[in-house]
């Protein structure tokens, strides 16, 4: 057909009618084909394949969502949705969670995923001699069976609404069963990419899955993924076209990097967020009035502004992220106070008040200069913080949980349940403030069984005002994860702000445009 | 020559005794840090019961000095082991990483010590002319500039503005021998000016020192051309020390690159060591310190053999 000028612009309004109706434009069809090259930092050379100690977004990334699924998905846009599993169902006081496998999914060496592959991927973490990061997270899984080849049924010690969240945790991935036992050795899995070449810390190479029982997903023909520790050398490689994607811009050459017109920010807003936890059975922060002067004597702004470089948003000593489903947008947002902290110093029967405050760059970027920016803005209400640098080497162990006042990072969690009782429940292993409020702990066991969404609503936000004027937890500011890819990528309109990365599945949704 | 041979195997005894107080050190060190590979690679998730676990998966629960003897007696069989926290063989993990850093070191080498040696007779023979001074003021601005700053600079001119290179060095086995050659140049061009300006001042120092003696004012007298002075009779007796910082130097190339390594992303020894060091990984920081310090000790013999093989003094003693 001879394209006359007419009929030329007749097409080029229709083109525009179909987009403006919202459909996509053909442009933004996915496509396949194509080598992505990505490069990461945070990856270790001493890294193992087993999804138990998997911690780096190396392993992450690298494995978890190429090679691997988990039964649930968490969508661009937050919302869970089966993925290994087909569908499930739960018992009316959550307690017995049923979840059909999806039929006909493959093993990349052609076996077929099966019940008993589920149980023996999640029994990997369960048991004594668990050494898993995810422990503590099945750890409340009391009993779990094949119901046939394609039930899987999980019995619980107390009930959890959200518990197909749970099972995303990125270290709950699906290996097929070996006698009964997860078999992460061979680096089988089911994803939409085939493990080729795995050197720990170094370099993963992947290539598509043609068996993917996924449409619509994993478009590129090969995966090459490099680690780069160091941030400069990462925005070279991008730079200059050896990588199309990077992780963790440096924020500081930011603004540079995007001027680059080849090159795209990718920036969101998560639950990832700056903690620095007091412990609450420590004197003097066994006083809630100390706590309250202490969170009244920060400037969060200017954390925000010079450490964030505006890459992040003001926070409310709430973990629980504007991202977050039943973040309460009513709780009033907590302002720097020097009178307001002297208030309270004085409520506390205390004229000035004298902290150690325990800081390294290993609990994150800038968690130095944010102590030291404290300091001074505590300062102003008669609190003197004495900032303690303390060696970033076996900073997690040796200071974090051990030191009454110290730094610390959440990646944040998908649900209000799993940052709550991770960090903030009476007894979990990483109540990081050791804050015990019985209120709290109780709606958290009732809120954590309720099906019913309104009243789950109100229970968490009762939950988010008890830990921002009760908790034992400053929290400065939610941090943006800040990447960058080149411009012939392409990628849907909605991006996952759960991780970094599209929420790690870049590999999965983006393609080459 | 039976002396040097004898030498040699004392030498080589005095080594193996080196590297036994070496281990012995390292291992001390690396219990002496605080935590141990159970809690640094659970990092912040770990809890009491699972870094119980893994440290009876790994033998941590044992006592240190049994736990030495136990990586004492496999290395005596020539069994480094597996690493710690990946459960791969460390044979298998170093191998490959170490034949980069030798190849790189090598490279670099191959470049900077000609030059250097040219360069250092070069500045001898003109000394106190601009182009003594010019090369002196150059080399030594380079070894003071930080080698991760070189290698910035390098990377944005080459690598980003001209685009001649990639800023990526990531090497792999396969990568035939010309595209590793021009992938590696520019961390082999960042170690040469590094290294350059000590062995360059070294060479020239040792040549001037003997121009100063009878016998070069005799060599002058009759009459040859300066540049025959030097190589025919002030190079020979200045040999000595200009070996040892070249054996010195080419120690440092294989030992102290995990910087350049980084910024060019190369597959080297240098990251592994730090990581593992970092995540208390025993048995991969043991192998990587005794390769380390063999390198030493096996370069400072050869230095030591070459010194006295080119001094005939040395070589036939009264």
């Amino acid at each position: 057909m001879k394209l006359s000028r007419r009929t030329a612009l007749q097409l080029g309004g229709a083109a525009v009618g179909v987009s403006l109706l919202g459909l996509k434009p053909a442009s933004a069809e996915p496509k396949k084909g194509g080598h992505f090259r990505l490069a990461l930092s945070d990856a270790n050379t001493s890294a193992s394949m087993d999804p138990a100690t998997f911690v780096a977004q190396f392993d992450q990334i690298g494995l978890r969502s190429t090679v691997y699924n988990t039964l649930t998905e968490v969508t661009a846009t937050g919302e869970i949705i089966p993925e290994l599993a087909e569908s499930y169902e739960a018992s009316p006081d959550a307690k017995v969670w049923t979840f059909r496998l999806r039929k006909g999914v493959q093993f990349h060496n052609g076996k077929e995923l099966v019940a008993d592959d589920v149980v023996a991927s999640i029994n990997h973490h369960r048991g004594g001699d668990s050494k898993s990061g995810a422990k503590a997270i099945v750890d409340p899984i009391v009993d779990l069976r094949a119901e046939d080849p394609y039930t899987v049924v999980f019995e619980l010690d107390s009930g959890n609404a959200d518990f197909p969240f749970v099972v995303n945790d990125y270290h709950l991935v699906i290996m097929q069963a070996k006698d009964g036992k997860a078999d992460w050795q061979s680096g089988i899995g089911t994803g939409g990419y085939i493990l080729k070449k795995w050197e720990a810390g170094v370099r993963v190479e992947l290539e598509r899955s043609p068996t993917y029982f996924k449409e619509g997903r994993a478009h590129f023909d090969q995966i090459t993924i490099i680690a780069i520790a160091d941030a400069a050398a990462r925005q070279a490689a991008l730079i200059a076209g050896e990588v199309d994607a990077i992780n963790r811009v440096d924020l500081k050459t930011a603004h540079l990097l995007a001027r680059n017109p080849g090159v795209v920010l990718e920036e969101t807003s998560g639950t990832a967020h700056f903690a620095i936890p007091m412990h609450c059975n420590t004197a003097p922060f066994n006083d809630v009035n100390v706590r309250l002067a202490l969170k009244y004597a920060i400037d969060r702004q200017a954390i925000v502004d010079t450490i964030l470089l505006g890459h992040g948003t003001v926070g409310n000593d709430n973990p629980i992220a504007p991202a977050n489903r039943y973040f309460d947008a009513n709780l009033e947002q907590r302002v720097y106070d020097p009178d307001r902290a002297r208030f309270h110093l004085k409520e506390a029967g205390l004229d000035t008040l004298s902290v150690k405050l325990s800081a390294s760059d290993a609990a994150f970027a800038g968690a130095l200069d944010t102590a030291v920016l404290y300091r001074e803005h505590a300062a102003a209400a008669g609190i003197d913080i004495e900032v303690v640098q303390e060696p970033a080497d076996g900073y997690w162990s040796n200071v974090w949980l051990k030191k009454p006042f110290a730094m610390s990072t959440w990646g944040g969690r998908p649900t209000e349940d799993g940052m709550f009782s991770l960090a903030y429940a009476a007894g979990a292993p990483w109540n990081e403030s050791f804050w015990d409020n019985a209120r709290f702990n109780e709606l958290l066991l009732t809120a954590r069984a309720e099906l019913d969404e309104a009243k789950r609503r109100e229970m968490y936000g009762e939950m988010q005002a008890l830990v921002r004027d009760d908790g034992g937890t400053v929290i400065p500011a939610y941090q943006n994860f800040v990447d960058a890819r080149s411009a012939n990528l392409a990628r849907e309109d909605a991006i996952g702000g759960n991780w970094d990365m599209d929420g790690f599945m870049a590999v999965e949704r983006w393609w080459f445009a | 020559m039976h002396q040097l041979l004898g030498l040699i195997l004392k030498r080589l005894g005095f080594g193996a005794i080196t590297l036994l107080v070496i281990s012995v050190i390292v291992f001390s060190a690396v219990e002496f840090l605080p935590g141990d590979l159970a809690q640094q690679v659970l990092g912040q998730s770990a809890t009491e019961e699972t870094v119980a676990a893994f440290r009876r998966e790994l033998g941590l629960d044992q006592p240190s000095v049994t736990r030495y003897f136990i990586w004492l007696a496999d290395v005596a069989h020539g069994d480094f082991g597996n690493s710690l926290a990946n459960g791969q063989a460390v044979s298998g993990l170093i191998a490959q990483r170490f034949a980069n850093t030798l190849f790189l070191a090598g490279y670099a080498a191959a470049i900077a010590v000609p030059i250097a040696l040219i360069l250092g007779v070069l500045a001898a023979l003109t000394r106190r002319s601009l182009f003594d001074r010019l090369i002196n003021i150059l080399s030594l601005g380079a070894i003071s500039m930080p080698e991760f700053f070189i290698a910035y600079i390098m990377v944005t001119l080459f690598a980003l503005k001209f685009g001649w290179f990639s800023p990526l060095a990531n090497v792999t086995p396969e990568m035939p021998l010309g595209t590793r050659l021009w992938a590696t140049l520019l961390p082999a061009l960042t170690l040469n000016l590094v290294v350059v300006a000590h062995m360059m001042r070294m060479t020239r120092a040792s040549i001037l020192s003997p121009m100063a003696s009878p016998y070069i004012e005799m060599a002058d007298l009759k009459g040859i051309t300066p540049l025959r002075v030097v190589i025919r009779h002030a190079l020979p007796n200045a040999l000595a020390p200009i070996i040892n910082v070249v054996a010195l130097t080419l120690a440092y190339l294989v030992v102290g690159v995990v910087i350049v390594e980084v910024v060019f992303v190369y597959p080297g020894l240098g990251q592994l060591m730090v990581d593992s060091v970092a995540k208390r990984d025993m048995t991969v920081v043991q192998a990587c310190c005794l390769i380390f310090a063999l390198t030493y000790i096996l370069l400072n013999l050869t230095a030591d053999i070459l010194a006295i093989a080119t001094n005939p003094r040395l070589l036939h003693p009264k």
